[in-house]
């Protein structure tokens, strides 16, 4: 795939000659002297798709299926990524190439793919997958292969691998803290939880029940209820909540039953400006789908919006617009997979190599700074420290942040008192 | 009258010769490890698409739910594997150590008793085979029986794929959900994932296949296949003969499942997890469409059909990760339109003339010069 590749760089370019704009995030960096170039011999002991002027790695999402609309923006966002890294000179200079490889919205597909891209393609890093269910299956073949993956998605938790580096929040990091504020708050006293059926949702209500029920006083949870994936009927549990009439709804739907849920919703009367509602897994991407009308009033809980107020957002705003058109949106999800080639460009030079092995050693205490989101770090645990913040919806898609962590939360996949 | 078709005749033992040839000595001569096992992949479906010939091909029978059984078979084998996995001492950081880790996600404390068994591998072995073979025949009878046929059973069938995904994904403490049972590691202590663990099993799937389609011939060949076929094109005229069309209907319909139980645990073997995906309507869906394109009539074309799609598959969405569903579409509507009959129909068509051709004056009498001296000509010219 050096097609698109090679035209994205000379876009870049001509755009630079022409004094349009600056490659964004250029400079931001110490710039790899050309000069200083390493050996390939030094920096790839393990037979990497390593030669002197380029190196590989692989995009693994979904471009077909159910989970495309989610991960086509993971895949902009690492193309993205990997064009503005190559205009700065590349890593190790070295240029990034990027196979990429179609997951199909299917797991099996998804470890045959990683297969390939390690063991055919010896790709440096995968940056890819989005479900829980395709890194479950991508992960016993990154460990036996011992490649490097950077998982873009919020995700339960349980988990620490190596091989991985989770670029998103685990369940502890992005729920507590939206938990605190809105008891705090808006006086929350009950919660009713509506969730898809799957391990994301279940374990990220079993946190937030533990948390409700164990260190919140006078709070409880009056409502559980789950759904199959791309479930569209809410009816029933619409009437439960006209019955019990909870102060906070949290809900984990994923995917296309939010469109249903929330027009549900404001069909029978439940106005989210009166009703509070957080929800943890609808970003811009999904308002999209949904209509701003529908979900405005409603409160989402995470580390990233596209409407954060800082320069590096707002220069990674205008570079993915630039790159992917006006009318794209920029959710969670997308600006975490925006990290990982960034994440593993300093973790390499941090390195000197781009052994597995000594990536995996040196990705803790890798810092970015430049982040959209803010500065992040990674933990020893293979995970970010990031801020959890809280956006109220707005008719036009956008989230209005209405809290943000003051520090940064540190990553706890195993949380003890939770399970 | 003409001489009834015995088991394996010449023809047949020739194609099976060259199948065997192509599988075990042209694939892994050729491939690398990671494509080998990709055709191992493949091959596991096969199994499937071959029960489909006969249930479908010549019994008439067309189920849209053999991902039902497939995943009985495969999810037999994974929950074998996952407790074989799920030691104390891998799984020490759990709350309760001992079991499958998805369970501890779920706040399952203690393994249910439908795991239990499957602590033993020749209970698991023959678990995979009474399983389907009791769910098909319960299915069946409450179908056949009754004499639904037909479209009513294709919808049914699709029905309990449907049932069966939702099962599966909503029970998630003791299946794995979407997820799936993933992370198995070794088969009696084998760790089966390695190379050179995914070569044996390879070769293993290869026979077993071959196995399974020379038993396919043979219930093809027997008065039973006949019977089958009897029925496929009038059903009426066999009951009035004194069959019980219900019977031979929920023989066929098992051995179908059965054989899909066995694709199953060899998937999971070869792959190395199993998942939901691999059973609802979609995967069922596919699975009729490999048999298909390899023509529903023949047995040898169902294992070629589900090879050629799924090499088709891979290769066209490596090259063309944005279009390669478009293509693969593309493919489907050719082949049902210009070759109805799909490979076996283009074979039997265009190629098998020759062969015959061949045979004949081979067979008429081999001291014969002159047929010789044709045969020679035949041989030297296929393409005339």
């Amino acid at each position: 795939m050096a097609g698109p590749d090679d035209q994205l760089q000379s876009r870049l370019r001509r755009q630079l000659l022409m004094g349009i704009a600056a490659a964004p995030l250029a400079g931001l960096f110490p710039k790899v002297a050309f000069a200083d170039t390493p050996a390939t011999s030094a920096v790839n002991t393990t037979g990497l798709a390593v030669t002197d002027t380029e190196v590989t790695v692989g995009i693994l999402h979904s471009v077909t299926g159910t989970m495309a609309i989610s991960e086509t923006g993971s895949i902009q966002a690492e193309k993205l990524a990997i064009s503005q890294i190559n205009e700065m000179g590349g890593v190790l200079g070295r240029k990034i190439k990027f196979v990429q490889e179609d997951g199909a919205s299917d797991w099996p597909t998804f470890a045959e793919k990683a297969k390939k891209l390690l063991v055919q393609d010896k790709v440096a890093a995968i940056m890819g997958c989005w479900t829980s269910a395709s890194r479950k299956a991508v992960l016993p073949v990154i460990e036996q292969y011992n490649g490097m993956l950077y998982y873009p998605t919020f995700y339960e938790g349980l988990e620490q691998s190596k091989n991985v580096i989770y670029t998103g929040q685990e369940a502890t990091q992005q729920i507590l803290a939206g938990l605190n504020w809105v008891v705090k708050e808006k006086g929350a006293k009950t919660f009713f939880f509506i969730g898809s059926d799957y391990i994301w949702p279940r374990t990220s209500n079993k946190i937030a029940r533990k948390h409700i029920e164990n260190f919140m006083k006078g709070t409880k949870v009056v409502g559980e209820e789950y759904f199959p994936l791309g479930h569209t009927q809410f009816n029933s549990v619409i009437n439960k909540l006209k019955l019990t009439k909870p102060d906070v709804i949290f809900t984990d739907v994923v995917g296309g039953s939010n469109v249903a849920f929330y027009k549900q919703l404001k069909a029978a009367g439940i106005n989210l400006e009166k009703q509070t509602l957080m929800t943890i897994s609808v970003t811009e991407d999904e308002i999209d789908g949904i209509g701003g009308d529908n979900i405005a009033g409603a409160y989402a809980c995470m580390k990233y919006f596209q409407s954060l107020d800082n320069p590096n957002n707002k220069e990674f705003v205008a570079a993915f617009k630039k790159m992917w058109g006006e009318k794209t949106v920029i959710g969670d999800v997308t600006q975490a997979a925006y990290l990982g080639p960034w994440l593993w460009k300093m973790t390499v030079e941090k390195a000197g190599s781009f052994d597995i092995d000594k990536i995996a050693a040196a990705s803790p205490g890798i810092e970015f700074t430049k982040a959209p989101e803010g500065y992040v770090k990674i933990h020893e645990n293979h995970h970010l420290w990031s801020r959890t913040r809280v956006g109220l919806a707005q008719k036009d898609g956008q989230f209005k942040v209405v809290y943000e962590s003051p520090d940064l939360i540190e990553p706890n996949p195993f949380p003890k008192g939770y399970q | 009258m003409k001489r009834a078709p015995s088991f394996m005749d010449l023809k047949d033992l020739i194609a099976v010769g060259l199948l065997a040839i192509i599988l075990i000595v042209v694939f892994p001569a050729l491939l690398d490890g990671f494509r080998l096992n990709l055709v191992a992949k493949y091959l596991t479906y096969a199994f499937v698409a071959v029960g489909l010939v006969l249930c479908w091909g010549l019994g008439g029978i067309l189920s849209l739910g053999q991902g039902v059984f497939f995943a009985l078979g495969g999810y037999g084998m994974a929950m074998y594997l996952k407790l074989e996995a799920s030691s104390v001492e891998n799984t020490k950081i759990q709350s309760t150590p001992g079991i499958p880790d998805f369970m501890d996600w779920n706040q399952i404390t203690e393994l249910p008793y439908f795991w239990q068994p499957f602590h033993s591998l020749p209970l698991t072995i023959l678990l995979i085979i009474l399983i389907p073979a009791l769910f098909g025949f319960v299915i069946g009878s409450a179908m056949f029986k009754r004499r639904v046929s037909g479209v009513y059973f294709a919808i049914i069938t699709q029905a309990l794929a449907a049932i069966a995904t939702i099962l599966i994904i909503g029970q998630q403490g003791y299946t794995g959900g979407v997820n799936g049972i993933t992370d198995l590691r070794t088969l009696h202590g084998w760790d089966i994932r390695t190379d050179s663990a995914k070569f044996i099993l390879y070769f293993v799937n290869a026979i077993l296949l071959l196995c399974i389609v020379g038993f396919a011939m043979y219930v093809r060949d027997s008065k039973l296949g006949r019977i089958l076929v009897a029925m496929r094109d009038k059903e009426d005229r066999v009951r009035f003969s004194g069959y019980s069309v219900a019977n031979f209907q929920i023989f066929v319909f098992c051995l179908a499942g059965v054989f899909a139980a066995i694709g199953g645990a060899m998937f999971t073997l070869n792959v190395g997890f199993m998942s939901p995906s691999l059973v609802g309507i979609v995967p069922s869906i596919e699975m009729v469409i490999f048999t298909a394109v390899g023509g529903r009539l023949s047995i040898l074309g169902a294992v070629y059909g589900t090879l050629a799609v799924n090499f088709a598959k891979t290769s066209l969405s490596e090259s063309f990760p944005e279009l390669w569903l478009l293509g693969l579409g593309g493919l489907f509507i050719a082949v049902v339109l210009v070759f109805p009959n799909g490979l076996a129909g283009i074979w039997r068509d265009y190629v098998q003339p020759h062969i015959d051709r061949a045979l004949k004056l081979n067979s008429k009498d081999p001291t014969d010069p002159a047929a010789n001296v044709a045969k020679q000509a035949a041989a030297a010219s296929p393409a005339e």
